[in-house]
């Protein structure tokens, strides 16, 4: 067990902030990766999720722990070998385009949080 | 014997015989549910009143000299299969209110099948743990001893089955949420080829790794279960087309002359001694039913962990970007406009280990990183599953252990999440390669614990797993204890 736990600490390096992510950097070296707290901020925006500053600290800390255990993935020559996404093969799972039943109105609106005329409502979107 | 304790099969023969009825055998199932419930808590939501109008049904197709192996077998379900007109809540805050309008495929397949539903169980939330502490209901009990986890994440299932709160149960596997806890709870689980048992209606944690699959009390009852489940599916678009055999044909055909590999990266530091043990004379068993045990080497074994925790984190990211609070299930009140009624639904509607996952999986999966996480982990995974391929060249299948320890105590291992992350170890292979396992109980340990051992074999050879759990259990004729409840 011991031999896949994280065992390398790293400085947090300038490359890692918000701007290269932002750059769409092509070609990143495992090795220095530590996700900074600017950067975790920004990777809960794309989640749409918010977090209070001890939480931020602590999720920053425990998303290090598992990414620098994640680094171990560059030890292994993978030059040539096709992604797996689907262990079974399966292609191209298509159906004629008929018109079938769907889920009535009433139905689909029930579980809403909030639903008025027919439709899902929600704050406002534009401003 | 009272009739909760008794197997599918055997209660089969009660009701053909007419020595009992569907009505009885829930009667005594809830019975039980009342007795012991409030110490295993393996249940969110309970379903008497439509249980009993199941059981009555059942009755009258038993009557007419119809129905199969299940009608009038009450089944337990993991809380993340949709079912019509019943609470779905995966365990989370953020489906507490959920009421689906149709039912998954596999809830359909049972229903005609005649099964009684007592009721949806306690899981992970969404299904991500190995212990059901993250739970927004509360961590369910080990039966064997109430201080101690089920395993996870499919551990109400686990532990509903073990104390006989059901006769069996149907749970979700994607990094070993039904081995493990069949292992910790002393009985049978599969994990189904990828792709054998339709996804439709289960609710979605990472595409490419879920499986629905069995947990019952032998080996017998999940080849009952599985020709129920198993089947081509045409509204889940990774359902495979292969023909369903009657899996029931492969008991009892024994294992003389097959080969089966031992793993070597398996028995490594950090496997609890009574578990190595336990495992080790599972081999002797299987040698002496007549196959001749080898060792194999599955060399990727050290780079699953980080494969799976890169690929399920990021394919749940992106499942669980549909809760946001605007169709169904939580909604934060008073936001200020649409984004921030996005943030704070989901961060007062996932628990903190949900979140640990959507924000590792983002992160995975976002411009610049994408390549260098995701890719290489799909690359690597291509490996771990090649490894698997070139050993069943020359292997029948394969034996391993199905966790590195017995249950462990609740609260235990919950601040360290990379210590829970080890207790896959065994399972996770399997769903990144898409091939079938099974765990069968293989032993106790010195303070009673179940301990179980895992057989793995190539992708849509449930029939040949079926056939050495079936050999090996008669053979090992491991002593039946009863949970002391």
């Amino acid at each position: 067990m011991k031999a896949i736990l994280p065992q390398r600490h790293f400085k947090g390096t300038p490359a890692c902030t918000l701007a290269a992510v932002e750059l769409k950097i092509g070609v990143i070296s495992l090795e220095n990766i530590k996700i900074s707290k600017d950067q975790v901020a920004w990777v809960a925006h794309l989640a749409r999720l918010e977090f209070k500053e001890e939480e931020t600290e602590k999720f920053t800390t425990q998303m290090n722990d598992i990414l620098s255990y994640m680094d171990k993935l560059s030890e292994v020559e993978t030059a040539g070998v096709e992604p797996l996404a689907n262990a079974t093969l399966r292609k191209n799972a298509f159906r004629t385009d008929d018109v079938k039943d769907s889920l009535p109105p009433e139905q689909a609106l029930a579980n809403a949080p909030e639903a008025r005329g027919g439709f899902f409502q929600v704050p406002k979107v534009i401003e | 014997m009272e009739l909760y304790r008794l197997t599918i099969h055997e209660l089969n023969e009660k009701l053909r015989a007419k020595e009992t009825s569907a009505e009885e055998i829930t009667a005594a199932a809830f019975a039980r549910i009342d007795a012991v419930e409030k110490d295993v808590r393996a249940y969110i939501t309970l379903m008497k009143e439509t249980a009993f109008a199941e059981a009555k049904q059942a009755d009258a197709t038993l009557k007419r000299g119809e129905g199969g192996p299940l009608t009038g077998i009450p089944i337990a379900l993991k809380d993340i299969a949709c079912t019509r007109g019943t609470l779905t809540t995966c365990g989370s805050r953020m489906l507490s209110s959920f009421i689906p309008p149709y039912d998954a495929t596999v809830i359909e397949k049972l229903r005609a099948a005649g099964a009684v539903f007592t009721g949806k169980t306690n899981m992970d939330e969404f299904a991500m743990g190995s212990s059901t502490e993250t739970s927004f209901y509360g961590a369910s009990r080990n039966p064997w001893d109430l201080e101690r986890i089920p395993g996870g994440s499919s551990g109400g299932s686990a532990a509903a089955v073990a104390a006989d709160e059901c006769i069996a149960a149907i749970g979700s596997d994607t990094g070993g949420s039904i081995r493990p806890p069949a292992a910790l709870c002393g009985i049978v689980g599969m994990k189904p080829t990828y792709g054998r048992v339709s996804r439709f209606g289960l609710i979605a944690f990472a595409s490419s790794l879920d499986q629905i699959g069995p947990f019952t009390k032998d080996v017998e009852d999940c080849a009952i279960m599985m020709n129920v489940l198993a089947g081509y599916d045409n509204r889940d678009s990774t359902s495979a087309a292969e023909e369903v055999p009657d899996y029931r044909q492969f008991l009892g055909k024994g294992i003389e002359g097959w080969t089966v590999g031992i793993p070597q990266e398996y028995f490594v530091g950090g496997l609890a001694p009574e578990v190595e043990r336990a495992v080790r004379q599972a081999v002797k068993t299987v040698e002496s039913a007549g196959a001749r045990c080898v060792d194999v080497s599955l060399p990727h074994t050290e780079y699953c962990l980080a494969v799976y925790y890169i690929v399920a984190p990021a394919e749940a990211s992106s499942n669980l970007a549909r809760y946001d609070g605007v169709k169904y299930g939580f909604r934060s009140p008073e936001s200020r406009d649409l984004l921030d009624m996005y943030k704070k639904t989901r961060s007062a509607g996932f628990g903190a280990e949900v979140k640990r996952r959507i924000m590792i999986g983002t992160y995975a999966l976002s411009s610049g990183y994408y390549d260098a996480y995701y890719k290489k982990a799909s690359q690597v995974r291509s490996l771990i599953k090649r490894d698997f391929d070139e050993a069943f060249k020359t292997c029948d299948a394969l034996l391993t252990p199905t966790t590195p320890t017995p249950a462990f105590c609740i609260g235990e291992k919950t601040d360290d999440p990379m210590q829970m992350y080890l207790s896959d170890l065994f399972t996770i292979s399997t769903n990144l390669a898409g091939i079938p396992g099974i765990s069968v109980p293989c032993g106790y340990s010195a303070s009673g614990l179940p301990i179980g051992v895992q057989f793995l074999a190539g992708h849509f050879q449930e029939g040949r797993l079926l056939q050495i759990a079936s050999a090996y259990e008669k053979h090992a004729n491991i002593e039946k204890r009863r949970p002391n409840l």
